[in-house]
């Protein structure tokens, strides 16, 4: 047990590291980042002084061992575009607001899904199940930012009843949680059927049918008990992907998040942010997925065992 | 693929597809989207009204052709420079589908080698991809090709191949599973007890048998890609501004959303079709061709 959660740990700074290289990799080595960084007038002499001054004039390997070691004390340097400002606070300033939106998408998409999902796969091809599926594969057929300009359009320009944009007030979050969650509840919903319907087809469910219980008690006893595993692998699915993969639906709605952070500094040409950011991602992530992989051990005693 | 009978008969398997897509008519609808799709992209010079880059000033931002305002010469309206905004769509349509298509099957070949290898020799080779594979999950996939661009500079060349290098790990993970259960088969030990080498037991024994996996994930992949492709040009990051697409065609409209609808909604209305007939298609896909998902 305690093996595995180290070797785990270990799978899990081994995979961090990775994306601390990747990132490195992008940065300097597809292109001369002093250069990216410079506007295209600058000359000579304010290249090679920059140069200079943040270090790149060194060996790449000693420019990596010094990137890493100051990645492990959360330092990436100084923005380029807010002087002064470590790159890492940045992303701390702008996580909460990530959070939140990540809250309010898994609270209104989870539940749907579990729902919708599980009346699907208990009323197999009546009516509910047919509209399950529709909305599941209208779900995962809008493309997000589209979803995000014709809620814009209908509730705020049209009707006037939601803003567009802004961060603060409830109101505010309504569209863009909507927005981000209508991909998760369609997957999910569908993740949930299928893995209702082959639960309804187990033995132990016709033993519990066999004995007389009555149907509703069989699907909330028996069978949504044993959904519990997929259903907090998908709960982690979610998670590590709200926190990363906002970046559309952040910029579309002006949200202050770090997925639009990471866009804007992109944009900007700011590369300490950037870095800091995909850092902190790649954290959240990796850090979701081993606390699921550790959950699974309390949850499920067959991963015990093992 | 020598001991497998029931598979080698092409003329049985297809008419077993098409007897099944008769019974899923929602797997015919997409079908024929995207075949409409395909031959717009392939016809879009004959097909288009207007050169989709013709700007006509005095008439910009005319309605659909259905409002007060509108005439049947521009069916679904202009935009703000006074281009026909049906023509743009339909010349959209080449872009994103020939960056779908390509960066799927760049995607494709490195995973399946990726998932062969780590399947096949395991050890190390499999230590590696997957962690490999590890590194990109945590990694957002649109976060790593906005980035990527953003460093490389806008163009269909390098969108493509952004799409394609960074897309390889969901067939490397599938094509890896397969593989390990296919390698301890019959049929793949008979080959190596003839001395097959190797290349030879893979190309001919393994590969046949990981391919249907890989078709259902390639047709999902194929929409992933042409969202993800609008969603960079919709950034600025994507295509050249110079090229109509519908991502374009959505920044472009964004800032008229407030007097010219149409702008943002037939663009969007055509991706989101296409998206659709992609995903009816994988679902039909993965019903027939792996029983096992048949709930799903």
């Amino acid at each position: 047990m305690l093996t595995y959660i180290l070797s785990r740990l270990l799978q899990s700074v081994l995979v961090i590291l990775g994306v601390l290289l990747l990132v490195f990799f992008i940065v300097n080595l597809t292109g001369d980042p002093v250069r990216i960084m410079l506007p295209p007038e600058a000359n000579q002499e304010d290249v090679e002084r920059l140069r200079v001054q943040m270090g790149l004039d060194r060996p790449l390997p000693e420019q990596f061992v010094r990137f890493l070691g100051g990645a492990m004390h959360g330092d990436f340097g100084e923005s380029l575009r807010y002087r002064g400002q470590p790159a890492l606070r940045q992303v701390t300033q702008r996580f909460p607001a990530t959070l939140q939106l990540a809250g309010a998408t898994l609270f209104w998409s989870l539940p749907a899904a579990l729902l919708l999902g599980t009346i699907a796969a208990v009323r197999r091809n009546s009516a509910l199940d047919n509209l399950a599926i529709v909305s599941a594969l209208l779900g995962q057929s809008l493309p997000s930012f589209w979803l995000g300009l014709m809620l814009i359009l209908t509730f705020a320009v049209q009707l006037g009843l939601l803003p567009s944009s802004g961060y603060g007030e409830p109101r505010h979050v309504i569209l863009p949680a909507f927005t981000l969650g209508a991909f998760f509840m369609a997957r999910n919903t569908r993740l949930i059927r299928s893995g209702m319907i082959e639960v309804l087809e187990q033995d132990y469910i016709r033993t519990a049918r066999a004995k007389g219980v009555r149907e509703r008690l069989v699907v909330v006893r028996h069978a949504i008990k044993n959904m519990a595993i997929p259903v907090v692998t998908i709960i982690g699915l979610d998670i590590g992907q709200l926190l990363g993969g906002a970046v559309v639906t952040e910029t579309v709605f002006a949200w202050p998040g770090i997925g639009r952070l990471a866009i804007d500094s992109i944009l900007n040409r700011d590369f300490p942010v950037l870095e800091a950011d995909v850092f902190f991602i790649a954290l959240a992530f990796v850090g979701i997925n081993l606390l699921i992989d550790v959950g699974y051990t309390w949850l499920d005693p067959r991963v015990r065992v093992r | 693929m020598g001991l497998q009978s029931d598979s080698a008969d092409p003329a049985r398997r297809r008419r077993t597809l098409l007897s099944s897509l008769r019974q899923r008519r929602a797997a015919a609808a997409g079908l024929f989207v995207l075949a409409c799709v395909l031959s717009f992209a392939v016809a879009a010079d004959w097909v288009a009204p207007h050169d989709p880059n013709q700007q006509v000033l005095e008439r910009r931002l005319r309605p659909p052709a259905w409002q007060t305002g509108g005439s049947r010469q521009h069916l679904l309206g202009t935009d703000h420079l006074g281009r026909d905004i049906l023509s743009r769509a339909i010349y959209g349509s080449r872009i994103s589908l020939t960056v779908g298509i390509l960066a799927v099957i760049i995607s494709g070949l490195l995973g399946v080698s990726a998932g062969l290898v780590a399947g096949y020799y395991r050890g190390t080779w499999d230590a590696c991809i997957m962690r490999a594979v590890d590194i990109q999950l945590a990694f957002p996939f649109i976060l790593l090709a906005l980035a990527v661009i953003g460093v490389l500079g806008p163009g269909v060349r390098n969108v493509i191949l952004v799409l394609g290098v960074a897309g390889w790990m969901v067939y490397a993970r599938v094509v890896r599973g397969q593989v390990l259960s296919v390698r301890e088969r019959e049929f793949v030990e008979a080959a190596r007890a003839i001395g097959a080498s190797d290349l030879r037991i893979l190309r001919y024994h393994v590969l046949p048998n990981t391919l249907a996996p890989v078709i259902i994930v390639a047709t999902f992949a194929v929409a992933t890609c042409i969202i993800t492709e609008a969603s960079l040009t919709f950034f600025g990051l994507g295509v050249e501004a110079t090229i109509p697409t519908w991502g374009s065609m959505l920044s472009d409209g964004r800032a008229y959303m407030g007097t010219a609808w149409w702008l943002t909604t037939f663009p969007g209305l055509a991706m989101m079709l296409t998206v659709l007939s992609l995903n009816l298609i994988g679902d039909w896909l993965r019903e027939f061709l792996d029983p096992r998902m048949r709930n799903v």
